[in-house]
């Protein structure tokens, strides 16, 4: 969540509140786990707009009531990332929000929406408040106490102090009480948190559990993935209601200085080939379109071939960081990592990046291993239903690459976007669309081809290791039979052989191969 | 026909022939320590060429009368993976069996399978050891009772022939063959052993344990100066081996004596024609042998007790008639008999006419036909 955003405020918070299932917060195990992912996610993302390698620290301990069921937990996170400015502090943790993104670029959250469920959904639980501290860099860090009047969407500031700044440190530390099935929720979150360490290498995340029990996801590199550009909106992907707050704001007195100012990859000559295909004249005012005007342009903007978006408004790992953070979490005996141009479904520019390892810490379990992540946010439910699923696992004939189901591999899928297609609002996969699926298939079977590689070289040394294993056993054997058969003192050396061993092919396995025994 | 028979027996000066076959087999195994030894100096992959014992290079030959291999050769080398386990045991087994042959010890094929794991040469089975055994017969030429190794199987002789031990401990001491009862156990002691004096004039191989014991209480052995020999069942190699060197050095006529079925036929048949099994092998079968009964026409004959045979029996039959082995007149004559009557006889049946019928009556008239 950026600051330099313009925030509106749209629909009550109760809205969300009585719909939450939208958000990730259906019951207590889930909603535990909600909450976790969506304030990591905003550290990261507070940290990286600014290639700060994140530092986060987050403690959940169990408060009170059952640790077998539904209990009272406290949340504590703390990051290292830009701040938040104290004068907004109230709103954008006590007052529901919609962040005005008619620019588009890519982040983890895409509507500012995440952070204050988590904290909406612990008040409701538990009747807490929520502390937080912040600050952007200067001489004060402010904290607040605060809940949320849900009725109104309004915060309520129950305390407000500041404290000296003498490290000139920013960040923010978010503290409140929720509840939580935390032992049912316990695997997906560690999943999660090692999972965001795969595809955050630069980050360092320290997880206290309500146990005590320490993790520490060390950073492998302070390189930093380039942070999005932003970018206009692209024609094929506007609709309606985006069109209409376009015009509204807007400046632009004609419709061809409207087309070049506020859509991507559009200049002169296409406005102008666009609106004659329209039907409007250049000089129209946008600001006096009819209704019917307005759906009769975004249909056509459809069809029209505009230009492909083009990718600045992505932050894709790379293949650089991709790697280093499947080696630091998982040690692989090889991986690849290969990432695709970009490319775009319905306007919105995405790239595909994939890896592949094998071996190491990864534990062979009858099947392959998929990790996938959408802007770099691990997806962990619902993995079947997913456009990367179905590419490992029906399209992909893995015995085409001499590997099986059987061998310990893993396949790591991130595809970023300023839209990922998600599916469904629960936003745990991605949607099988043509474009989306071709570039999956193409970049899985580019490393799977190179795993193949490994996995040949890897038999071929395996089969010059047994021949050596073979003929160094029994060579020696033979030297000192014969020897004491022809009654020599010393039996003959056999190392020259031996080191001919591993120059021989296949050629002498087929050879003499007809003396079977018979009756 | 002499009433006895003298051996020439060598006191010192020559080699008996026992000595000379030892040493023969010795400076085999030598020649083929030498040959890897030298290959190996060379700086060549060791390797051993032998005669290929696959079905297609096994054939009957007429001269002989019995299966011999045929011209293909297999070579196992040490270059080849799939070879050189096996090839090191075949050197291995050389070793051992050298080992055996000069300190005068023998061993079982069950012995070489457990001696070879002292050696982290182990076998995956028997089966194995047994094979290399039987390429180690291949290489050198010689049966496995020539390097000391012999089967689990034993079979008995009575008679009255004198043989002088060679086996360490008994040196040039002797043994009559008719002084145990129970017969003498043709084990290695035997085998090896010289032939000192000779009073028969004939032997007699016979199937069952029961009947070669009645042909002892009924002083067959007397009667018709025969050397009587247990094959229990199918004859074991070292008493196949015996049999031929006692029809050779002794000139003794051999009548073979089995049940009137096809199991039986092939147990005579064995003894005088040989194995495909031994087929890399000489000097095991008795060509001259005669088998003499019981034929399927004695069933009727003698109007003998019989079993119908089983579609097993008549199946085996079929493939006799088809075995180069079995392409003379009396099998050829008998095999018909048999699918014709369906029926199969042992030799116990003849205890139908008392028990001394198959001695008194059916014997000498089977000797005076088979002449």
């Amino acid at each position: 969540m950026s600051l330099q955003e313009v925030f509106q405020e749209i629909s009550a918070a109760d809205f969300f509140y009585r719909n939450r299932d939208i958000a990730g917060f259906t019951n207590p195990t889930r909603a535990i786990y909600s909450t976790i992912r969506e304030l990591v996610e905003n550290s990261l993302d507070a940290a990286e707009i600014r290639e700060i390698p994140p530092d986060i620290y987050l403690r959940v301990s169990h408060e009170s009531g059952p640790t077998d069921g539904p209990g009272i937990y406290r949340i504590h996170i703390e990051d290292n990332g830009i701040g938040i400015p104290h004068e907004i502090i109230p709103s954008a943790f006590g007052q529901v929000l919609f962040g005005s993104k008619y620019k588009l670029r890519q982040t983890r959250g895409t509507f500012g929406l995440g952070g204050k469920m988590a904290i909406l959904y612990g008040q409701v639980t538990t009747h807490g408040q929520a502390t937080i501290m912040s600050s952007t860099g200067p001489t004060k860090v402010h904290e607040y106490q605060l809940t949320i009047d849900i009725q109104k969407n309004k915060p309520v500031i129950l305390k407000h102090k500041t404290h000296p700044n003498d490290n000139r440190w920013h960040g923010a530390v978010i503290d409140f009480l929720t509840e939580a099935d935390y032992t049912r929720a316990m695997p997906k979150v560690l999943e999660y948190l090692q999972q965001t360490a795969i595809v955050a290498p630069y980050a360092n995340i320290t997880y206290v559990d309500p146990r005590g029990r320490l993790y520490r996801f060390e950073r492998a590199t302070t390189q930093m993935p380039k942070p999005p550009q932003e970018t206009l909106p692209h024609p094929y992907g506007v609709d309606v209601e985006t069109m209409k707050r376009l015009i509204e704001l807007t400046k632009e007195r004609t419709m061809l200085g409207f087309m070049k100012t506020h859509f991507h990859r559009v200049g002169r000559t296409i406005a102008t080939g666009f609106l004659q295909q329209v039907g409007l004249p250049p000089k129209k005012n946008p600001k006096k379109l009819a209704p019917d005007e307005i759906v009769r342009v975004v249909n056509a903007m459809k069809s029209y071939k505009f230009l492909a978006p083009d990718a600045n408004c992505l932050s894709p790992l790379g293949e650089e960081l991709l790697e280093a953070g499947i080696k630091k979490e998982l040690s692989p005996e090889f991986v690849s990592v290969y990432q695709r141009k970009p490319s775009a479904y319905s306007g919105f520019p995405f790239i595909v990046e994939v890896g592949i390892a094998y071996g190491g810490e990864i534990e062979p379990k009858g099947g392959i291993r998929l990790y996938r992540f959408a802007n770099k946010i691990p997806l962990l439910f619902d993995e079947a239903s997913d456009v990367s699923w179905k590419a490992v696992n029906t399209q992909m004939d893995w015995r085409h690459y001499k590997a099986s189901p059987d061998m310990p591999i893993a396949v790591f899928v991130h595809i970023c976007s300023t839209k990922v297609p998600y599916k469904t609002v629960g936003k745990e996969f991605i949607a099988d669309r043509p474009d989306v699926e071709r570039e999956v298939l193409n970049a899985v079977r580019e490393v799977a081809r190179r795993l193949s590689l490994f996995l040949s070289k890897k038999i071929h040394l395996a089969h010059d290791k047994h021949r050596l294993d073979v003929f160094q056993k029994y060579l020696p054997k033979i030297a000192g039979f014969s020897a004491k058969l022809a009654k020599k003192e010393k039996p003959p050396d056999v190392a020259p052989l031996l080191k001919s061993v591993l120059r021989y092919e296949k050629i002498e396995e087929s050879e003499d191969d007809q003396d079977e025994d018979a009756e | 026909m002499k009433k006895s028979k003298k051996v020439k027996t060598t006191k010192t000066k020559t080699p008996s022939r026992v000595e000379q076959k030892k040493s023969v087999v010795l400076s085999a195994l030598r020649s083929l320590g030498e040959q890897l030894y030298s290959q190996l100096s060379k700086k060549q992959w060791p390797s051993v060429r032998m005669p290929s014992r696959s079905i297609t290079n096994i054939h009957y030959d007429q001269h002989t009368r019995q299966y011999i291999l045929g011209e293909r050769f297999v070579r196992r080398s040490a270059r080849n993976i799939r070879h050189i386990r096996p090839l090191t045991q075949l050197v291995w087994t050389g070793s051992f069996v050298d080992e055996l042959a000069r300190e005068g010890k023998t061993s079982t094929l069950r012995d070489v399978f457990y001696s070879a794991q002292a050696y982290e040469m182990s076998f995956t089975d028997q089966a194995e050891s047994d094979d290399i055994i039987t390429d180690l017969e291949t290489v050198l030429e010689h049966p496995r009772e020539d390097f000391n190794v012999f089967p689990e199987e034993r079979s008995a002789i009575f008679g009255d022939l004198t043989i002088q031990y060679t086996v360490r401990g008994y040196e040039g001491r002797k043994l009559n063959l008719a002084s145990h009862p129970d017969g003498m156990m043709i084990g290695p002691a035997l085998t090896n052993a010289e032939f000192a004096e000779c009073k028969a004039d004939k032997i007699i191989a016979i199937e069952k344990g029961g009947l070669f014991t009645r042909f002892i209480e009924e002083r067959v052995h007397d009667k018709y100066k025969a050397l009587l020999i247990h094959t229990a069942g199918q004859a074991p190699r070292a008493t196949r081996a015996l049999i031929r060197r006692m029809s050779q050095e002794l000139g003794l006529p051999v009548y073979i004596f089995c049940d009137a079925d096809p199991w039986g036929m092939h147990i005579a048949n064995v003894i005088i024609a040989g194995s495909a099994n031994a087929a890399h092998l000489r000097e095991l079968n008795t060509p001259d042998a005669k088998w003499a009964g019981v034929y399927a026409s004695d069933i009727v004959d003698y109007k003998l007790p019989s079993d119908p045979l089983t579609d097993l029996d008549i199946k085996r039959l079929y493939e006799l008639q088809k075995d180069p082995r079995y392409d003379t007149k009396l099998w050829k004559r008998e095999i018909e008999a048999f699918l014709r009557l369906k029926r199969k006889s042992e030799q116990e049946a003849f205890s139908r006419y008392g028990l001394a019928f198959i001695v008194d009556k059916y014997l000498p008239a089977r000797l005076k036909e088979l002449g």
